[in-house]
C-alpha cells in the first residue's frame, strides 16, 4: 500500500521536476500576484483630479474649495469657467469630479441661510465615486463646523463658549493605518492557494484521464484511495511550500505584520488544503480534457473568490447569498489568515472558522473520492 | 483431460444507452493459446478486452480470467493479467527506467524481483543502454516493446494486447510477434485485437467480430477454409469497373469483390466459371489477362463473412 503511494508521489515530483513551466507556474505568478495586490489594490481614494466652477469668486467659496486640495485627497486639474464647461469634461476626460458654487453662496452664508455646493460625478465608477463622495460630505462638514462657529465667536463669545460639539477621534485596531496592503496580503495568499491547489490536482488527473495513462494505471492492481493518495498527497506539500513563499513575501517584503501562533495559521492551512484538494478532485471526475477541466475550475474559482469577502464585505450581500458564501471554503480561510496575521487571535476565537473548515473538508473529500472512486471503476 | 480455460466469456453483452457495442459474445481460450480477435475499427474488440481488465461492467452475461469473475473480482483479476491499451500510455516526460520503476512498483514487485524483472523488461524490450532516455524520444516499435515490457513486469497469467502495433514498422512488428509468441512458449495466455490479416495469422485461434458479434471462429485455416462456401477465382482484367459489373451478373457467380488491382470471384465451381467468365468478359470487351483458381486468405474470408473489409477504408495489407 505505502509502496504504491510512494511510487505515484515519486513519479508526480520527476514529473513536477521535469516540466519547466510547471515550475515557473508554481513560483513566479504566486509572487507577481503578491506584488500587484501590495501596490495596486487599494481601496483608498487619493489625488482625485477634479474640476472647479467658482461662480461666487468670494473669501468664503475660495476657502472650501481650497481645503479639497489640502486635505491631498483631490487635486484641482481644471478650473471652469460656465455651466456648459461641465458635460464636456465629466465623463469626456480622466476628471471624475466637478465643484460648482452658484453665485451668492457667501451671501447665504453671511445671512445665515443655507448654501449649495454641488457635486456632479461620473457614476461609471461607482466605487470611486461613493469614496468620494464620502470625503466631500467631509470636507463640507468641517468647512459648515468651522465657519458657523468663527460667526457664532464673533458675534456672542459668551454662548460660543456653550456651544457643544462632538469630536471624532479614529482608532482603528489591528491596523491603525488602514492600510490596504495589511488587507489585501493575508487574504492573497488564501486566493492564490485556492487556485494554484485546484488547478494542479485537477488537471494532474484529467490529464492523466486523457493520455490514457490513468487507465493503464486502473489496470494494476492499485487501489483506488491509493491513487487517490498518490495523487494528491504532492500537491498537498506543493500547496504548503506555496503558502509558505507567498506568506515570507507578504511580511518580508510588505512588512504586514504576523501576530498570531503559527500553528494556528499552519491548522487553518492543512484543512483549507485538503478542502482545494476535493475541489480539484471534484473537478477531476467531471472532465475527461484539460479544456473542460479549465472551463469547470473558472466556473467554480470565481464565485468562490467574489463570495469569500475577500474585497466586498459578505455582510452588504443579500440573504441569499450570504447564506452560499458559508459553503466558501476561502471565506473561513480569510478569517483565519486575518486573525492570525493582524490580530495574533488564536483557536479560543477562530474555532467557529476551524470547525467549519473541517467540517466541509469531510463532506468535499467524501464526494470527491466517492466520486473518483466511480469514475475509475 | 480438459484443462480449466484461461479466459472463459459466457453471452457477454456491453450496451452503451441505447447503442449495442458487444452482444452476446461468447468464447474459451486455454492456457499459452495466443487468441485474436479479428474486425473493423468499432466492432467492439476493445469493449471487451476492457471488460476482461475490469474496466467496463458487463451489462450482461459472464466473463472469467484464470477463473476470478471480471465483475465480481476485478482486483484478483488485475493481479494476473498485463494490458496494453490501443493508445500508447506509458509517461512520455519520465525516462525508460522510471517508467519500468513506477509500474513494477505499482504492480507490487519488490525487493530482488523489482532490479531483475525491470532488467529482463530492458531485455526483452531490447532497450538494454537506452534506460536514461525519455519515453518520449523512442521511436513507435521501441515505444511499444516497452510498453509490453511494462505490461509483463509482475509476469502476468494473461496478456491482453488491444492493436498492438498500430502504426509501427513492419519489422517491428515481426519483432513485436516474436516476442508474443516467446511468452505463449513460456504459457501466457495473448488475447490480441487487430485489424491486419497478415497479423490474425499469427494467433492459434480467431474469432472473426463485426458489429459486436461473433461472425466466424477457428484456427485461421478453419476460417478459410469453412468461411467460403464455393470456389474463389481471381481475375485480373481492364477495365477492372466493367468487369465487376459484369461478372456480378453472370450464373454461377456468388460473390465478387475489388482486391487490389484485380477481382476476387466466388463462385459455385471453379473449372466451369473459368471457361464461362472468360467468354463472357471476351463478348463484352473486357480483356482478361488471368483467371485463375486461389486459396483464400483471411480477408476473402471476412469479406465473405461481413460483406466488408476488416481494416475499413484503410485496407488490410
Amino acid at each position: 500500500m505505502l509502496g504504491r503511494i510512494w511510487r505515484i508521489i515519486v513519479k508526480e515530483f520527476i514529473q513536477l521536476r521535469r516540466d519547466k513551466y510547471a515550475r515557473f507556474r508554481l513560483i513566479v505568478p504566486p509572487i507577481i500576484q503578491m506584488l500587484i495586490y501590495g501596490y495596486a489594490a487599494t481601496f483608498e481614494v487619493r489625488r482625485v483630479p477634479i474640476a472647479v466652477l467658482d461662480l461666487d469668486h468670494s473669501q468664503e467659496s475660495r476657502d472650501l474649495l481650497a481645503r479639497f486640495t489640502f486635505t491631498g485627497r483631490f487635486s484641482v486639474a481644471k478650473i471652469l469657467r460656465d455651466d456648459r464647461d461641465i458635460p464636456r469634461t465629466i465623463g469626456r476626460s480622466s476628471i471624475p469630479m466637478a465643484l460648482k458654487i452658484e453665485p451668492g453662496f457667501s451671501e447665504s452664508l453671511r445671512k445665515g441661510q443655507t448654501a449649495h455646493l454641488q457635486v456632479i460625478l461620473d457614476g461609471t465608477n461607482s466605487n470611486t465615486a461613493l469614496v468620494a463622495v464620502g470625503y466631500v460630505n467631509q470636507i463640507a462638514a468641517t468647512f459648515t463646523q468651522e465657519y458657523a462657529r468663527g460667526r457664532v465667536e464673533r458675534l456672542m463669545p459668551a454662548l460660543a463658549a456653550m456651544a457643544p460639539q462632538v469630536e471624532l477621534e479614529q482608532r482603528p485596531w489591528y491596523n491603525p493605518d488602514l492600510n490596504s496592503q495589511w488587507f489585501f496580503v493575508p487574504g492573497v495568499i488564501g486566493s492564490i492557494t485556492l487556485v494554484l491547489v485546484v488547478n494542479l490536482t485537477a488537471f494532474a488527473i484529467v490529464r492523466e484521464r486523457e493520455i490514457g495513462t490513468l487507465e493503464q494505471v486502473m489496470v494494476t492492481p492499485i487501489r483506488p484511495v491509493e491513487l487517490i493518495l498518490g495523487k494528491t498527497v504532492p500537491f498537498f506539500l506543493v500547496g504548503l511550500a506555496d503558502v509558505a513563499l507567498v506568506a515570507a513575501v507578504g511580511t518580508l517584503w510588505f512588512r504586514v505584520p504576523f501576530r498570531g501562533n503559527l500553528l494556528v495559521l499552519l491548522l487553518g492551512t492543512v484543512l483549507f488544503l485538503l478542502n482545494t484538494l476535493s475541489i480539484g478532485l471534484l473537478i477531476s471526475t467531471l472532465c475527461s480534457t484539460q479544456q473542460q477541466a479549465f472551463a469547470s475550475a473558472f466556473f467554480f474559482l470565481n464565485p468562490a473568490f467574489i463570495l469569500s469577502g475577500f474585497s466586498f464585505p459578505i455582510t452588504s450581500m443579500p440573504a441569499a447569498m450570504q447564506w452560499v458564501t458559508y459553503a466558501d471554503p476561502l471565506r473561513y480561510f480569510l478569517i483565519v489568515l486575518r486573525g492570525t496575521f493582524l490580530k495574533g487571535v488564536g483557536l479560543d476565537v477562530l474555532w467557529p472558522q476551524m470547525a467549519a473548515l473541517a467540517c466541509l473538508t469531510i463532506i468535499l473529500l467524501t464526494i470527491g473520492v466517492l466520486r473518483f472512486r466511480k469514475s475509475v471503476d | 483431460m480438459v484443462e480449466p480455460p484461461s479466459i472463459l466469456v459466457e453471452e457477454l453483452v456491453k450496451r452503451f444507452g441505447s447503442f449495442t457495442a458487444v452482444d452476446r459474445v461468447s468464447f474459451r481460450i486455454a492456457g499459452g493459446e495466443i487468441f485474436g480477435l479479428l474486425g473493423p475499427n468499432g466492432s467492439g474488440k476493445s469493449t471487451i478486452i476492457r471488460m476482461l481488465c475490469g474496466l467496463l461492467t458487463p451489462t450482461a452475461g459472464r466473463a472469467s480470467v484464470v477463473g476470478f469473475n471480471v465483475a465480481k473480482e476485478p482486483e484478483e483479476v488485475r493481479r494476473h493479467i498485463g494490458y496494453m491499451s490501443q493508445k500508447f500510455s506509458l509517461y512520455d516526460d519520465l525516462r525508460v527506467i522510471e517508467n519500468l520503476e513506477f509500474f513494477a512498483g505499482l504492480y507490487g514487485v519488490k525487493g530482488t524481483l523489482f532490479k531483475e524483472r525491470i532488467g529482463w523488461a530492458l531485455e526483452m524490450a531490447g532497450l538494454k543502454g537506452s534506460e536514461a532516455l525519455l519515453t518520449g524520444e523512442l521511436a513507435g516499435g521501441w515505444k511499444q516493446r516497452l510498453a509490453l515490457g511494462c505490461a509483463v513486469l509482475h509476469r502476468p497469467r494473461v496478456v491482453f494486447l488491444d492493436e498492438p502495433t498500430a502504426g509501427v514498422d513492419p519489422l517491428s512488428r515481426r519483432r513485436f510477434w516474436e516476442l508474443i509468441h516467446q511468452m505463449s512458449a513460456d504459457g501466457v495466455t495473448v488475447l490480441v485485437t487487430t485489424h491486419y490479416m497478415d497479423e490474425a495469422e499469427y494467433c492459434n485461434r480467431l474469432a472473426l467480430i463485426d458489429a459486436g458479434r461473433i461472425v466466424a471462429g477457428g484456427s485461421p485455416s478453419e476460417i478459410k477454409r469453412t468461411a467460403i462456401r464455393g470456389d474463389l477465382l481471381l481475375v485480373e482484367c481492364a477495365p477492372l469497373g466493367r468487369g465487376l459489373e459484369l461478372i456480378k451478373r453472370q450464373p454461377g457467380v456468388l460473390d465478387a469483390a475489388v482486391f487490389g488491382a484485380a477481382l476476387h470471384v466466388v463462385v459455385t465451381a471453379a473449372e466451369r466459371a473459368r471457361i464461362e467468365l472468360a467468354a463472357a468478359l471476351a463478348s463484352a470487351g473486357v480483356e482478361a489477362s488471368r483467371i485463375e483458381p486461389i486459396a483464400p486468405s483471411l480477408e476473402d474470408a471476412f469479406v465473405a463473412l461481413t460483406g466488408g473489409h476488416p481494416g475499413g477504408s484503410e485496407r488490410a495489407q
